[in-house]
């Protein structure tokens, strides 16, 4: 167990020496989303008949903040020391496939968490807002942090450049996010784009999230519990696949 | 009747890219304790086998065998036997010295490792770096850092890749006689380097690699003996070498270097040379060295 908890204490070092960057900015984004959005909408909407605006908005921004931050972590560590070279300590070193997988998720869950708390903590006096099922809150935002950070793994191993690792984040990573209902409920889109937002898995995470605080959702929690899990097994699988197989890092 | 297996094991190893062979067909024992030399022009397949060792790089047939652990099939096992300074300059640029020691402790289950650590440090002359990042040190205090990695865990088997490619004289010494030292108290090592002084002065046995195989393999001593006691050198001023002569020699900016049996040779080779019509100048007698041995070597056949 020695060397999987060093790989992670590694790894969450990693983002806490630069925790500027990687925790206070992208809370601070987060709450520019909140203050313009909440500012512009406000007075026009309540979702789910009786949840003001804000208070729905705040879940979803706690979501996003956690999903792109546990992306965030493995794939730019994995890029940053394969582009630098220094991954090769790690493979000389005698870590099995399934530590490296757990201690480079482990850390992006517990980052895309704390970020997620960071953001529910500087959101929190903006409008009272419920928790009524805090388990479900609990469940999802591991499952999706989790989720990415394999997500994050896959991408790191497979890009060879910087730029590659942009591509996938903005053409995949961002849109899939910011199209999952992170801004409003799916229920008020047009019939295509509620149909093209039920097969974005990011919409099961986030409703899921939702849930959560506000005892209602677009869909039932246990059908985004199943799609959540879906996405884990799938994500975690193919990370956990590449890395057994050296695909990449030892050829 | 089991013979005691060998510190490092290449037995018929090929490593094809596509439809290059960086490794041609490598089969070599280095025996524990030895203190081995591995060189080969850029480009010979050198760094492609150490890959393999190290389990970087999969050959495509053959296996490499770490204290009889095969590097595919028993990683874990392998590489907590072996000890890699890998050859590119690479380096985490969020920790300190010290803390990278700790780290590569730790990822070969080392928990408690400070009075370790220290004498790495130490022997390696990074004492005062010890808390200093990464990024603040010279590239010879990296390599260095490099080293203290590749020794953390104590490894039996020690692989040095170029370890003194751009390194200062003084850490050249320093860093040879801790080698050497741990290679009197039984690690095995593996050394590639450019310079053959140092091959030369260190290795006991040498294998020297030419486009993916093994074109020489002896002790030290006798791979000198065998090749060339001494070599002539002399600066051609006019005339053409005798073209049997022109083959075994090797020539730079006009002077000549010819391998000679001994003093012996000297009066026949000068004769032969004033037929051929040639004019000579700043003749020389020199004892052979390993560079002689491997311009040899690596100039057959070319």
């Amino acid at each position: 167990m020695t060397g999987l908890l060093t790989l992670l204490r590694k790894e969450l070092l990693r983002f806490f020496k630069v925790s500027f960057q990687t925790v206070a900015a992208p809370i601070v984004t987060a709450l520019l989303y909140l203050l313009i959005f909440s500012h512009a909408f406000t007075a026009h909407m309540q979702v789910f008949g009786h949840v003001p605006y804000t208070a729905f908005l705040i879940p979803g921004l706690m979501m996003m903040s956690v999903l792109q931050n546990a992306f965030a972590n493995t794939s730019s560590s994995l890029i940053q020391s394969k582009i630098t070279g220094n991954l090769v300590f790690v493979l000389l070193s005698p870590l099995k496939p399934w530590e490296l997988f757990v201690a480079y998720v482990g850390a992006s869950v517990i980052r895309g968490l704390i970020v997620g708390s960071g953001v529910l903590l500087v959101t929190l006096w903006f409008v009272p807002l419920t928790f009524v099922q805090p388990v479900w809150i609990v469940v999802f935002a591991a499952l999706g942090a989790s989720m990415l950070g394999a997500l994050g793994l896959i991408a790191g191993i497979w890009a060879e450049k910087f730029d590659q690792m942009a591509a996938f984040q903005n053409f995949i990573i961002t849109p899939a996010t910011f199209l999952s209902g992170v801004f409003y409920s799916v229920q008020t889109l047009p019939a295509f784009w509620k149909v093209a937002s039920h097969l974005n898995p990011f919409f099961y995470l986030i409703d899921g999230f939702r849930y959560g605080f506000f005892g209602a959702g677009d869909v039932s929690p246990w059908v985004s519990l199943i799609a959540a899990l879906l996405g884990n097994l799938l994500c975690g699988g193919i990370a956990l696949v590449m890395l057994l197989r050296g695909t990449k890092l030892r050829n | 009747m089991t013979l005691p297996a060998a510190a490092v094991r290449f037995e018929q190893v090929v490593k094809r890219y596509g439809r290059h062979t960086a490794v041609d067909g490598v089969t070599l024992d280095i025996a524990e304790g030895e203190f081995f030399g591995l060189l080969g022009p850029n480009g010979a397949g050198k760094t492609t086998l150490i890959s393999m060792l190290a389990g970087l790089t999969r050959p495509t047939v053959g296996r490499v065998l770490v204290q009889g652990h095969d590097v595919q099939t028993a990683p874990q096992a392998a590489r907590r036997r072996l000890g890699v300074v890998p050859q590119e300059l690479v380096f985490d640029p969020f920790f300190t010295v010290r803390e990278i020691l700790q780290i590569q402790s730790g990822y070969f289950g080392l928990r408690r490792n400070a009075v370790w650590i220290d004498e790495l440090l130490h022997n390696l002359g990074l004492t005062a770096q010890a808390d200093k990042n990464m990024r603040a040190l010279s590239g010879g205090m990296k390599r260095r850092v490099m080293v203290a990695q590749a020794l953390v865990h104590r490894p039996p088997v020690i692989v040095l890749d170029e370890p003194t490619a751009g390194v200062d004289v003084e850490l050249r010494q320093s860093l040879w006689d801790f080698i050497a030292r741990l290679n009197a108290e039984g690690h095995s090592v593996l050394l590639t380097t450019h310079y053959l002084e140092e091959a030369e002065a260190l290795c006991k046995r040498i294998a020297v690699i030419k486009t993916g195989r093994i074109v020489a393999l002896d002790r030290t001593d006798a791979l000198l003996q065998r090749f060339a006691a001494s070599v002539l050198y002399f600066r051609l001023l006019r005339g053409a070498l005798p073209p049997q002569m022109a083959q075994a020699t090797q020539q730079a900016g006009g002077r000549v270097a010819l391998p000679v049996r001994g003093p012996q040779d000297v009066e026949q080779t000068l004769a032969a040379l004033r037929q051929a019509g040639c004019e000579i100048d700043e003749l020389e007698l020199r004892r052979a060295d390993l560079e002689d041995v491997f311009l040899q070597l690596i100039g057959a056949g070319r």
